[in-house]
């Protein structure tokens, strides 16, 4: 349901943005990864060159492989049959793969998953891209604000920690205080820092403060190997 | 033309790293910082998305009714309202802002 309405909400938004209906249907065919796929057309639309675009996708597409290294484990499948299956590693079949209790059971899974979901993020994205040239002006209907509401929804379980808060808060004052002075595209990118600064940054401050507690927590990790 | 180029780069690296997650070693990948890296980079891209897409047009910053949308999206979060009343919300009320403001 949720992927059917965000599917739908990706055609509109790329042809929104002034991809063609053929343009938007290859992203989702051939990217099938809908955090990339929005922040790609959301950087075309704002006028990035198609390199620095394309990177700020990659960059969000790159938890997919966290999610295949956990994935190729459990499915334990032939090296032969990963490239086929390669498409398919994302965040939902990825939940749905870990929770099943067998191999049997986590194949199964994330082949229905995958299948079904391959088939209805296609068909949303082709009817939205359809419904967005059919009514014209997406604008007035407020269906710009659709690509930002879902990256919010996406953002919200992510920011517990107090890192995670600062990385948020120092990537949106980047984000847009750069705006104005980089070429489009890059501020993003640039944003994407925040991250490993806000990890340096909490590393130093635990070997300053704490270095105790620091040695006690690498202990804990040494174990848990 | 671009826009096919873009279209092409993303897909080839968004396929590739799905399948190195698949191909490499599970070694690699599973020390304690680069996870924390991996963890923490879509926070850094979504937040300085939403925060793009909501407050420029191009590269001009601005203040309009998708400010008032994103903002009843919040809410709806807040409110652990599902994902698809979140999006509902957004479009809603910043379709309705737009129509008073014209």
């Amino acid at each position: 349901m949720a992927v059917g309405l965000s599917g739908f909400a990706f055609g509109v938004t790329s042809a929104g943005s002034g991809l063609t209906v053929l343009q938007t249907c290859a992203l989702s065919l051939l990217v099938f990864t809908g955090a990339s796929q929005f922040a790609l057309v959301g950087a075309l639309a704002g006028g990035g060159n198609p390199f620095t675009a394309a990177a700020g996708a990659f960059f969000l597409g790159v938890r997919n492989a966290f999610y295949g290294l956990r994935l190729s484990q459990l499915l334990a499948l032939p090296r032969v049959v990963r490239p086929f299956a390669a498409q398919w590693v994302i965040d939902e079949t990825t939940a749905v793969a870990l929770a099943q209790p067998t191999r049997r059971g986590v194949r199964i899974g994330f082949t229905v998953t995958g299948l079904s979901l391959y088939v209805l993020w296609n068909l949303t994205t082709l009817f939205g891209a359809l419904g967005a040239e059919a009514i014209g002006d997406t604008d007035a209907w407020g269906l710009d604000a659709a690509g930002p509401a879902v990256f919010l929804a996406l953002l919200a379980p992510m920011v517990r920690t107090t890192a995670e808060r600062a990385v948020a808060g120092l990537a949106v004052v980047l984000g847009l205080g750069l705006l104005p002075v980089l070429p489009a595209g890059v501020p993003v990118l640039v944003a994407a820092l925040a991250a490993p600064l806000v990890l340096w940054a909490d590393g130093r401050r635990r070997a300053r403060t704490a270095p105790a507690e620091a040695a006690g927590e690498r202990d804990t990790v040494e174990e848990e190997r | 033309m671009n826009i096919w180029i873009a279209i092409g780069v993303t897909a080839v690296g968004c396929y590739a790293v799905k399948l190195i997650g698949l191909l490499i070693p599970a070694g690699v990948l599973e020390r304690p910082l680069v996870q924390r890296l991996a963890a923490l980079l879509p926070v850094a891209l979504l937040a300085a998305l939403t925060a793009q897409q909501t407050f420029a047009d191009g590269r001009v910053l601005l203040l309009d009714a998708k400010a008032a949308g994103l903002a009843a999206a919040a809410v709806a979060l807040l409110l652990r309202a599902p994902f698809l009343l979140v999006v509902a919300a957004a479009v809603l009320v910043t379709a309705g802002v737009r129509a008073m403001t014209g």
